[in-house]
């Protein structure tokens, strides 16, 4: 298990994204990161994952046990990236294919039947619902066995119903894995983390987390509580 | 079907419009042939026109084929190197503001008067916009699907066959379908430079000695021989698009 740490500002050129910041995603565990759109949320992201060509990093992004971030990285967004000329099955081997390894199908047919598609792994995407997109999105991050998930809003997308299922799906089965959820709704943070960040444009706060293991019930009224404080929050960082 | 019956009803309103005009202008047959004098022609003179047909036939379709080759051969090169892209990119430019047509005579000129330099006219009138289309569909894979291919460390080539190459398919056909109507020209031009066989040299012949009736069957042959080819590559690239629907 892996924990990493973020310490920085971010520049293009000359123009500062956002000051410097400093928060650490502590191993195996969840951390949420919200707050207002464009304050870069989405930048930290990508610097973690090693996407940014513009945005560069004045500071320094490591694994505190040490030991390098290729290949410790796996990525699930709003969109759900599905190559369409594929079915599930074959989505969720891509990343076999694209590092040139034999694809492992009894492995990927595993995972399709943990987020209970099984009925559903020959069809292309457009057969498929967004709430289904995302299933198999998920099993092609599961596939990756990577210990570090960076996740980039990627229930936004979907209805209120499926979105529930999908948070405990993920938490069900990214249970063990660092995680970096970037979101803006408070009603997920309090769900899902056991840290919670709200970043502005004056730097990042720490939140104190509801009590109790997540997956929490979205009905508690610690929980409840924590969306509120989390909503007031953003509100006044506007 | 509804689409043959349109087409049979328009090229029936063409045909007896083009008849009246004959008629009522009174044009003279060395002028314009009424539409039935051209198809009596065409069935007279069927196995000679059949005959030109297979070769400007062979001439287009080769042309094709190695255009499309070359040109998604480029395209692919240009879209993995940026050396590739600032070397070779000004020179694609550069000829296309040489007009191919000019070059027509030299391509006689060195490689005499059989298929060769019709099929090199062929290719070089299609080559452009087959490498373009296909460029740009290369250069504009959908940003996410990149982003993922690389946190999920593919290699470049992988990347290319994987993702770049299918989600490119849509910009190849397209281009494909401006060749399937470009090539065509490409050889009719070689063969009336220098030939001794196929629709344009018939064409020029007949011309030549005053038989616009069968300079009409040849140029028909040729309009549905192109309708027909362009119609397949249609269908072709539709197959082939409808695999990308999101």
């Amino acid at each position: 298990m892996q924990s990493l740490l973020f310490e920085g500002s971010a520049w293009v050129d000359e123009i500062q994204i956002f000051p410097r910041i400093s928060f650490t995603m502590q191993a195996g565990s969840w951390t949420c990161m919200l707050g207002p759109s464009g304050v870069g949320k989405t930048t930290i992201l990508r610097l973690i994952a090693g996407l940014e060509s513009e945005i560069v990093l004045d500071g320094r992004i490591e694994l505190k046990e040490g030991g390098r971030l290729t290949g410790q990285i796996s990525l699930m967004s709003q969109t759900d990236n599905l190559l369409p000329w594929l079915n599930a099955t074959e989505n969720v081997v891509l990343g076999n294919r694209l590092r040139g390894e034999k694809p492992n199908y009894d492995k990927a047919n595993a995972l399709i039947e943990k987020v209970g598609l099984t009925d559903h792994r020959k069809k292309k995407p457009y057969a498929l619902s967004g709430g289904q997109r995302q299933r198999v999105a998920l099993a092609r991050t599961l596939m990756e066995e990577r210990p570090i998930v960076l996740l980039d809003e990627p229930f936004s997308a979907l209805d209120a119903r499926v979105r529930a299922e999908m948070q405990e799906l993920a938490a069900q089965h990214l249970q063990g894995k660092t995680i970096l959820l970037v979101t803006h709704d408070p009603a997920e943070a309090a769900r899902l983390g056991e840290s919670i960040l709200v970043l502005s444009m004056n730097g990042v706060k720490d939140v104190c987390p509801p009590e109790g293991a997540i997956i929490r019930a979205y009905d508690e009224h610690t929980v409840l509580a924590c969306q509120g404080q989390l909503l007031r929050l953003l509100r006044a960082e506007a | 079907m509804k689409l043959l019956t349109r087409l049979i009803l328009v090229t029936v309103a063409l045909f007896l419009f083009w008849h009246f005009l004959v008629i009522f202008a009174d044009l003279p047959k060395f002028i314009l042939p009424s539409p039935f004098l051209v198809m009596q022609t065409f069935v007279s003179n069927f196995s000679l026109i059949l005959k030109h047909a297979v070769v400007t036939g062979s001439e287009i379709i080769l042309g094709l084929l190695a255009g499309t080759v070359l040109g998604s051969f480029t395209a692919i090169c240009l879209a993995i190197s940026p050396v590739a892209r600032t070397i070779v990119r000004p020179m694609m430019v550069l000829s296309q503001a040489l007009p191919v047509f000019a070059l027509a005579p030299l391509l006689t000129l060195w490689l005499g008067y059989g298929l060769w330099p019709k099929i090199l006219m062929a290719l070089l009138i299609i080559y452009f916009p087959v490498t373009s289309a296909f460029f740009d569909g290369l250069m504009n894979t959908p940003k996410g699907m990149l982003d993922l291919s690389r946190v999920m460390n593919g290699t470049p080539w992988r990347i290319m066959l994987n993702l770049r190459i299918p989600a490119a398919v849509p910009g190849l056909a397209s281009g494909l379908r401006l060749a399937a109507v470009y090539a065509p020209i490409g050889a009719i031009i070689g063969e009336w430079v220098g030939a001794s066989e196929g629709l344009g040299y018939l064409m020029l012949l007949a011309n030549g000695r005053a038989k616009i009736d069968l300079m009409f069957a040849a140029l028909i042959v040729l309009v549905v021989m192109t309708l027909i080819l362009h119609w397949s590559i249609d269908r072709l690239g539709n197959s082939l698009t409808a695999r990308m629907r999101p």
